[in-house]
């Protein structure tokens, strides 16, 4: 890294700047007014339009194993959609995953 | 809601964020050794933890800094990480717009991707919640977070790379995001919406500045609402 103590600083501060800018970004400028329906109706899909296409990759190319998909990481990440699903539980959804993940690292050697 | 006060709505908002602690703080820890790896003093891995509050976007800037890349490209590629936050940001707006200035400005700080998917899951859950019962909520649940991830970024720069990197911990967040997302599954169109989600962020995973998945992001939120107009 050739970056001079100044200018890590900068890319800090701005980043800091830029990312707080982006979450205050609606809050902010709209904050109390109504917002038309067709846009909330795209607002109620947020959650599950971003977060399953942020791990994804991780998913199926994982960096631990040089990005070669992993059996025992496609089965945690199934496990852990199913029981999330069908039992409605974040805690049993997380633990089931790690099981999965750590009995077939264990058996699979 | 009957019977709740800011008290227990907080409290309940805790709680229910303690299983985040096994994603914030080995994603935090790891940060904290790799920055100092990097070579990167304390007081800075520290002040990005603290500025940034954002670790996928803090190792972004990280990686592009080793390569020595010009600042403004370390910048855009760190904070194209987090535009997803703007649809954050925009999603919880119908809940507390309607917050004092002040106080939005500290959710904005505070606004990460548990706090987010928690209290906007829990907002879908009780339409009728009072507002400052859903910032209790909020501030329930960013209280074991945030603090986790400053202390555990000082834990991990602390502890350098004595931390073997071979135990799986990189699945801790897939695996948290994962069980967030399911039990938010309630409809045909949510589920479509996660598919596309999927399916369009490993096909677009070539766009540069991960700007691949904002556009997965906008294609799956279209696919929910689309659906969700012709059912209803």
């Amino acid at each position: 890294m050739s970056y001079t103590e100044a200018e890590i600083w900068l890319i800090m501060v701005l980043m800091g700047i830029g990312t707080f800018l982006i979450r205050f970004s609606f809050l902010g400028l709209i904050g109390d007014h109504k917002m038309p329906d067709w846009v909330l109706r795209h607002l109620r899909y947020t959650a599950v339009a971003i977060l399953p296409g942020l791990v994804a990759p991780l998913v199926v190319w994982p960096d631990a194993t040089g990005g070669t998909p992993d059996p025992a990481r496609l089965a945690a990440a199934g496990v852990t959609l199913a029981v999330g699903y069908w039992s409605k539980g974040v805690v049993r959804a997380m633990l089931a995953g790690a099981a999965t993940l750590y009995g077939l690292q264990f058996l699979l050697g | 809601m009957p019977g709740e006060t800011k008290k227990s709505t907080y409290l309940r908002g805790l709680t229910d964020a303690l299983p985040f602690v096994v994603v914030v703080v080995p994603f935090a820890l790891l940060f904290g050794v790799v920055a100092t790896e990097a070579g990167l003093p304390m007081s800075q891995v520290m002040g990005f933890s603290f500025l940034v509050v954002a670790g996928a976007s803090q190792f972004a800037a990280l990686q592009f800094m080793s390569e020595n890349a010009p600042i403004l490209v370390v910048l855009a590629s760190a904070l194209a990480v987090n535009l997803r936050m703007a649809m954050y940001s925009a999603a919880i707006t119908p809940h507390l717009g309607a917050l004092s200035l002040p106080r939005r400005l500290i959710v904005s700080y505070f606004l990460v991707d548990q706090s987010y998917a928690m209290s906007v899951a829990e907002y879908e859950k009780k339409p009728a919640m009072p507002l400052h019962l859903k910032l209790a909520y909020f501030a329930g649940v960013s209280t074991p977070i945030c603090p986790l991830w400053f202390a555990s970024t000082y834990l991990g720069a602390r502890l350098g790379d004595a931390i073997p990197a071979e135990y799986g911990l990189d699945f801790a967040m897939p695996i948290a995001f994962l069980a967030m997302v399911a039990p938010a599954l309630r409809t045909p169109a949510h589920i479509a919406a996660a598919a596309v989600s999927i399916i369009a962020s490993l096909a677009l995973t070539w766009v540069p500045l991960n700007l691949g998945l904002l556009l997965a992001g906008l294609l799956a939120m279209m696919t929910g609402a689309e659906i969700e107009r012709r059912m209803s």
